[in-house]
Protein backbone atom coordinates (compact mmCIF):
# COMPACT_ATOMS: atom_id res chain seq x y z
CA UNK A 1 0.00 0.00 0.00
CA UNK A 2 1.52 3.42 -0.92
CA UNK A 3 1.68 6.60 0.90
CA UNK A 4 -1.21 8.35 -0.97
CA UNK A 5 -3.38 5.32 -0.21
CA UNK A 6 -2.84 4.79 3.29
CA UNK A 7 -3.74 8.80 3.61
CA UNK A 8 -6.99 8.50 1.26
CA UNK A 9 -7.85 5.29 3.39
CA UNK A 10 -7.27 7.38 7.31
CA UNK A 11 -9.37 10.16 5.44
CA UNK A 12 -12.18 8.00 4.64
CA UNK A 13 -12.13 6.31 7.95
CA UNK A 14 -11.96 9.62 9.66
CA UNK A 15 -15.19 10.91 7.83
CA UNK A 16 -16.79 7.73 8.79
CA UNK A 17 -16.75 8.34 12.42
CA UNK A 18 -16.76 11.70 12.89
CA UNK A 19 -20.21 11.02 10.50
CA UNK A 20 -20.61 8.25 13.48
CA UNK A 21 -19.81 10.54 16.56
CA UNK A 22 -21.58 13.21 15.56
CA UNK A 23 -24.93 11.80 14.70
CA UNK A 24 -25.14 8.67 16.66
CA UNK A 25 -24.84 8.42 20.63
CA UNK A 26 -22.79 5.40 21.40
CA UNK A 27 -21.45 5.86 25.17
CA UNK A 28 -24.88 3.77 25.65
CA UNK A 29 -23.64 0.14 27.84
CA UNK A 30 -24.09 -2.91 27.26
CA UNK A 31 -23.97 -3.31 31.51
CA UNK A 32 -27.13 -1.16 31.30
CA UNK A 33 -29.04 -3.90 29.26
CA UNK A 34 -27.58 -6.45 31.97
CA UNK A 35 -28.52 -4.83 35.00
CA UNK A 36 -31.78 -3.97 33.51
CA UNK A 37 -32.29 -7.56 32.57
CA UNK A 38 -31.67 -8.88 36.19
CA UNK A 39 -33.85 -5.99 37.99
CA UNK A 40 -36.86 -7.76 35.07
CA UNK A 41 -35.91 -11.24 35.87
CA UNK A 42 -35.97 -10.92 39.66
CA UNK A 43 -39.57 -8.42 39.57
CA UNK A 44 -41.06 -11.46 37.10
CA UNK A 45 -39.96 -14.17 39.62
CA UNK A 46 -41.70 -12.30 42.44
CA UNK A 47 -44.48 -11.78 40.36
CA UNK A 48 -44.62 -15.60 39.78
CA UNK A 49 -44.23 -16.01 43.27
CA UNK A 50 -47.19 -14.08 44.23
CA UNK A 51 -49.23 -15.43 41.70
CA UNK A 52 -48.40 -18.97 42.87
CA UNK A 53 -47.17 -20.13 39.37
CA UNK A 54 -44.05 -21.92 37.86
CA UNK A 55 -42.73 -21.09 34.27
CA UNK A 56 -44.12 -22.70 31.48
CA UNK A 57 -47.12 -23.69 33.83
CA UNK A 58 -50.33 -23.55 31.48
CA UNK A 59 -53.06 -21.36 32.72
CA UNK A 60 -54.67 -19.07 30.16
CA UNK A 61 -57.41 -17.71 32.79
CA UNK A 62 -55.26 -16.87 35.24
CA UNK A 63 -54.92 -12.72 34.18
CA UNK A 64 -59.00 -13.11 34.73
CA UNK A 65 -58.56 -14.86 38.54
CA UNK A 66 -56.06 -11.44 39.44
CA UNK A 67 -59.07 -9.81 41.49
CA UNK A 68 -59.51 -13.00 43.82
CA UNK A 69 -55.55 -12.88 44.73
CA UNK A 70 -54.61 -11.47 48.11
CA UNK A 71 -51.23 -12.61 49.06
CA UNK A 72 -48.46 -11.47 51.41
CA UNK A 73 -51.33 -9.11 53.25
CA UNK A 74 -51.15 -7.25 49.81
CA UNK A 75 -54.14 -6.99 47.02
CA UNK A 76 -53.03 -8.12 43.54
CA UNK A 77 -52.79 -4.33 42.32
CA UNK A 78 -50.92 -2.96 45.14
CA UNK A 79 -48.77 -5.76 44.39
CA UNK A 80 -48.01 -4.98 41.26
CA UNK A 81 -47.64 -1.84 41.62
CA UNK A 82 -44.67 -1.87 44.31
CA UNK A 83 -43.28 -4.66 42.09
CA UNK A 84 -43.12 -2.51 38.85
CA UNK A 85 -42.09 0.51 40.29
CA UNK A 86 -39.00 -1.54 42.14
CA UNK A 87 -38.42 -3.17 38.86
CA UNK A 88 -38.51 0.11 37.19
CA UNK A 89 -36.59 2.64 39.27
CA UNK A 90 -34.20 -0.45 39.80
CA UNK A 91 -33.45 -0.89 35.84
CA UNK A 92 -33.31 2.67 35.12
CA UNK A 93 -31.25 3.66 37.66
CA UNK A 94 -28.58 1.05 37.10
CA UNK A 95 -29.08 1.60 33.04
CA UNK A 96 -28.21 5.78 33.39
CA UNK A 97 -25.43 5.12 35.96
CA UNK A 98 -23.41 2.12 34.07
CA UNK A 99 -24.11 4.66 30.75
CA UNK A 100 -22.72 7.96 32.61
CA UNK A 101 -20.03 5.61 33.77
CA UNK A 102 -19.02 4.63 30.31
CA UNK A 103 -19.25 8.30 28.71
CA UNK A 104 -16.96 9.76 31.53
CA UNK A 105 -14.99 6.72 31.16
CA UNK A 106 -14.38 7.48 27.22
CA UNK A 107 -14.40 11.60 27.99
CA UNK A 108 -17.82 12.05 26.69
CA UNK A 109 -20.51 14.41 27.69
CA UNK A 110 -23.56 12.56 29.15
CA UNK A 111 -25.72 15.59 28.47
CA UNK A 112 -25.24 16.66 24.84
CA UNK A 113 -28.03 17.15 21.79
CA UNK A 114 -27.28 13.60 20.82
CA UNK A 115 -28.68 12.14 24.33
CA UNK A 116 -32.00 14.72 23.97
CA UNK A 117 -32.67 13.61 20.54
CA UNK A 118 -32.68 9.88 21.53
CA UNK A 119 -34.22 10.13 24.84
CA UNK A 120 -36.98 11.90 22.82
CA UNK A 121 -37.05 9.38 20.21
CA UNK A 122 -37.62 6.71 22.62
CA UNK A 123 -40.01 8.82 25.25
CA UNK A 124 -42.74 8.82 22.46
CA UNK A 125 -43.53 5.39 21.61
CA UNK A 126 -42.94 4.56 25.42
CA UNK A 127 -45.02 6.66 26.90
CA UNK A 128 -48.00 5.91 24.32
CA UNK A 129 -47.05 2.66 25.26
CA UNK A 130 -47.36 3.37 28.92
CA UNK A 131 -50.87 5.41 28.60
CA UNK A 132 -52.14 2.75 26.53
CA UNK A 133 -51.70 0.35 29.10
CA UNK A 134 -53.61 2.62 32.19
CA UNK A 135 -56.41 2.03 29.65
CA UNK A 136 -55.83 -1.83 29.62
CA UNK A 137 -55.82 -1.60 33.36
CA UNK A 138 -58.59 0.58 33.50
CA UNK A 139 -60.58 -1.29 30.95
CA UNK A 140 -59.58 -4.42 33.32
CA UNK A 141 -57.74 -6.00 30.59
CA UNK A 142 -54.90 -7.11 32.59
CA UNK A 143 -53.94 -9.95 30.48
CA UNK A 144 -52.85 -7.64 27.22
CA UNK A 145 -50.53 -5.58 29.73
CA UNK A 146 -47.29 -7.69 29.57
CA UNK A 147 -48.36 -7.99 25.51
CA UNK A 148 -48.74 -4.60 25.19
CA UNK A 149 -45.52 -3.39 27.37
CA UNK A 150 -43.51 -5.57 24.87
CA UNK A 151 -44.78 -4.90 21.60
CA UNK A 152 -44.19 -0.60 22.50
CA UNK A 153 -40.66 -1.04 24.10
CA UNK A 154 -39.84 -3.00 21.15
CA UNK A 155 -41.47 -0.60 18.70
CA UNK A 156 -39.24 2.48 20.95
CA UNK A 157 -36.00 0.28 20.42
CA UNK A 158 -36.34 0.03 16.59
CA UNK A 159 -37.22 3.32 16.35
CA UNK A 160 -34.49 4.61 18.68
CA UNK A 161 -31.97 2.78 17.01
CA UNK A 162 -31.41 5.41 14.32
CA UNK A 163 -29.89 7.91 17.32
CA UNK A 164 -27.32 5.30 18.83
CA UNK A 165 -25.65 1.89 18.25
CA UNK A 166 -27.65 0.13 15.98
CA UNK A 167 -27.48 -3.12 17.60
CA UNK A 168 -30.66 -2.31 19.57
CA UNK A 169 -32.54 -2.61 16.57
CA UNK A 170 -32.66 -6.03 16.47
CA UNK A 171 -33.20 -6.54 20.44
CA UNK A 172 -36.59 -4.27 19.89
CA UNK A 173 -37.30 -6.44 16.87
CA UNK A 174 -36.77 -9.68 19.07
CA UNK A 175 -39.59 -7.65 21.46
CA UNK A 176 -42.13 -7.36 19.15
CA UNK A 177 -42.15 -11.16 18.06
CA UNK A 178 -42.35 -11.98 21.80
CA UNK A 179 -45.06 -9.16 22.29
CA UNK A 180 -47.46 -10.36 19.84
CA UNK A 181 -46.69 -14.05 20.49
CA UNK A 182 -48.00 -13.18 23.84
CA UNK A 183 -50.76 -11.22 22.36
CA UNK A 184 -52.06 -14.59 21.03
CA UNK A 185 -51.10 -16.99 24.12
CA UNK A 186 -52.06 -14.56 27.30
CA UNK A 187 -51.13 -17.92 29.93
CA UNK A 188 -47.96 -16.87 28.50
CA UNK A 189 -47.78 -13.44 29.27
CA UNK A 190 -45.62 -12.94 32.39
CA UNK A 191 -43.17 -15.84 30.75
CA UNK A 192 -43.13 -13.87 27.90
CA UNK A 193 -42.35 -10.35 30.25
CA UNK A 194 -39.34 -11.93 31.51
CA UNK A 195 -37.89 -13.55 28.53
CA UNK A 196 -38.13 -10.02 27.24
CA UNK A 197 -37.71 -7.67 29.67
CA UNK A 198 -34.96 -10.28 31.19
CA UNK A 199 -33.03 -12.89 29.17
CA UNK A 200 -33.23 -10.70 26.58
CA UNK A 201 -31.59 -7.97 28.17
CA UNK A 202 -29.09 -9.90 29.78
CA UNK A 203 -28.17 -12.02 26.94
CA UNK A 204 -27.94 -8.36 24.78
CA UNK A 205 -25.98 -6.52 27.47
CA UNK A 206 -23.38 -9.06 27.49
CA UNK A 207 -23.25 -9.48 23.59
CA UNK A 208 -22.66 -5.78 23.29
CA UNK A 209 -20.55 -5.64 26.49
CA UNK A 210 -17.98 -8.03 24.91
CA UNK A 211 -18.65 -6.42 21.53
CA UNK A 212 -17.89 -2.49 22.08
CA UNK A 213 -16.94 -2.47 26.08
CA UNK A 214 -13.99 -5.34 26.31
CA UNK A 215 -12.58 -5.75 23.32
CA UNK A 216 -12.14 -2.31 22.62
CA UNK A 217 -11.93 -0.75 25.76
CA UNK A 218 -11.42 3.06 24.23
CA UNK B 1 -4.94 7.68 -11.84
CA UNK B 2 -4.55 11.40 -13.30
CA UNK B 3 -7.88 11.23 -14.00
CA UNK B 4 -9.64 10.17 -10.50
CA UNK B 5 -7.03 12.69 -8.75
CA UNK B 6 -8.52 15.56 -11.04
CA UNK B 7 -11.97 14.70 -9.45
CA UNK B 8 -10.55 15.35 -6.11
CA UNK B 9 -12.12 18.65 -4.73
CA UNK B 10 -8.96 21.09 -3.68
CA UNK B 11 -12.09 22.65 -1.08
CA UNK B 12 -12.04 19.39 0.76
CA UNK B 13 -8.28 19.25 1.27
CA UNK B 14 -8.33 19.61 4.44
CA UNK B 15 -8.88 17.57 8.19
CA UNK B 16 -11.41 20.47 9.12
CA UNK B 17 -13.18 21.06 6.02
CA UNK B 18 -13.69 17.02 5.69
CA UNK B 19 -15.04 16.89 9.17
CA UNK B 20 -17.58 20.15 8.70
CA UNK B 21 -18.79 18.25 5.67
CA UNK B 22 -19.08 14.86 7.11
CA UNK B 23 -21.02 16.91 10.44
CA UNK B 24 -23.17 18.23 8.33
CA UNK B 25 -24.10 15.13 5.98
CA UNK B 26 -25.77 13.54 8.91
CA UNK B 27 -26.76 16.43 10.90
CA UNK B 28 -29.02 19.32 10.09
CA UNK B 29 -28.08 22.97 11.48
CA UNK B 30 -25.48 22.79 13.27
CA UNK B 31 -23.87 24.64 16.49
CA UNK B 32 -20.48 25.99 15.86
CA UNK B 33 -19.48 24.77 19.30
CA UNK B 34 -20.52 21.57 18.45
CA UNK B 35 -18.12 22.02 15.49
CA UNK B 36 -15.37 22.65 18.16
CA UNK B 37 -15.94 20.12 20.63
CA UNK B 38 -16.12 17.15 17.70
CA UNK B 39 -13.14 18.54 15.73
CA UNK B 40 -10.75 19.53 18.72
CA UNK B 41 -9.64 23.12 16.60
CA UNK B 42 -9.75 26.49 17.81
CA UNK B 43 -12.26 29.16 17.23
CA UNK B 44 -10.40 31.05 14.75
CA UNK B 45 -8.67 28.12 12.69
CA UNK B 46 -12.80 26.91 12.74
CA UNK B 47 -14.14 30.05 11.34
CA UNK B 48 -11.87 30.40 8.63
CA UNK B 49 -12.27 26.98 7.23
CA UNK B 50 -16.17 27.58 7.58
CA UNK B 51 -15.73 30.71 5.84
CA UNK B 52 -13.71 29.07 3.31
CA UNK B 53 -16.62 26.81 2.60
CA UNK B 54 -19.30 29.41 3.00
CA UNK B 55 -17.76 31.25 0.30
CA UNK B 56 -17.93 28.50 -2.34
CA UNK B 57 -22.05 28.00 -1.29
CA UNK B 58 -21.37 25.02 -0.07
CA UNK B 59 -22.61 25.59 3.67
CA UNK B 60 -25.16 28.32 4.30
CA UNK B 61 -25.23 30.30 7.65
CA UNK B 62 -28.21 30.97 9.45
CA UNK B 63 -27.96 34.27 12.32
CA UNK B 64 -30.32 34.37 15.13
CA UNK B 65 -30.38 34.99 18.64
CA UNK B 66 -31.78 32.78 21.94
CA UNK B 67 -32.64 35.17 24.28
CA UNK B 68 -30.17 38.00 24.03
CA UNK B 69 -26.77 35.41 22.53
CA UNK B 70 -25.70 35.23 18.87
CA UNK B 71 -26.84 31.68 18.24
CA UNK B 72 -25.05 30.92 14.14
CA UNK B 73 -25.63 27.74 12.89
CA UNK B 74 -24.81 25.81 9.56
CA UNK B 75 -26.50 23.59 7.10
CA UNK B 76 -25.13 21.88 4.34
CA UNK B 77 -26.74 23.28 0.37
CA UNK B 78 -27.68 21.32 -1.95
CA UNK B 79 -24.14 21.61 -4.14
CA UNK B 80 -22.38 21.17 -0.88
CA UNK B 81 -23.55 17.97 -0.59
CA UNK B 82 -23.12 17.27 -4.22
CA UNK B 83 -19.70 17.96 -4.13
CA UNK B 84 -18.94 16.29 -1.04
CA UNK B 85 -20.36 12.92 -2.68
CA UNK B 86 -18.38 13.56 -5.85
CA UNK B 87 -14.77 13.84 -3.39
CA UNK B 88 -15.89 11.09 -1.83
CA UNK B 89 -16.35 8.82 -4.87
CA UNK B 90 -13.40 10.03 -6.21
CA UNK B 91 -11.69 9.27 -2.82
CA UNK B 92 -12.98 5.42 -2.95
CA UNK B 93 -12.09 5.08 -6.34
CA UNK B 94 -8.41 5.91 -5.78
CA UNK B 95 -8.61 3.42 -3.21
CA UNK B 96 -9.43 0.66 -5.50
CA UNK B 97 -7.16 0.76 -7.92
CA UNK B 98 -4.01 -1.20 -7.31
CA UNK B 99 -1.15 0.09 -6.28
Amino acid sequence: MTQQHRQHLETLQEIRSIMERSSRFISLSGLSGLSAGVFALAGAAVAGAYLGRWPFGQDDYYPFKLAELHRWGLEAWQFFLIDAIVVFVGALGSAVFFTTRKARLKGQKIWDPLVQRLLINLAIPLMSGFVFILGLIYHGSVGLVAPAALIFYGLALVHASKYTLNDIRYLGAAEIVLGLVATFFLGYGLLCWALGFGVLHIGYGWYMYRKYELKAPN
Amino acid sequence: MKDIIAELNKAFDHRVRLGIMSILLVNDWMEFNAFKALLEVTDGNLASHIKSLEKEEYIEVKKQFVGKKPNTTYRVTEKGRKSFEAHLDALEKLLNIRP
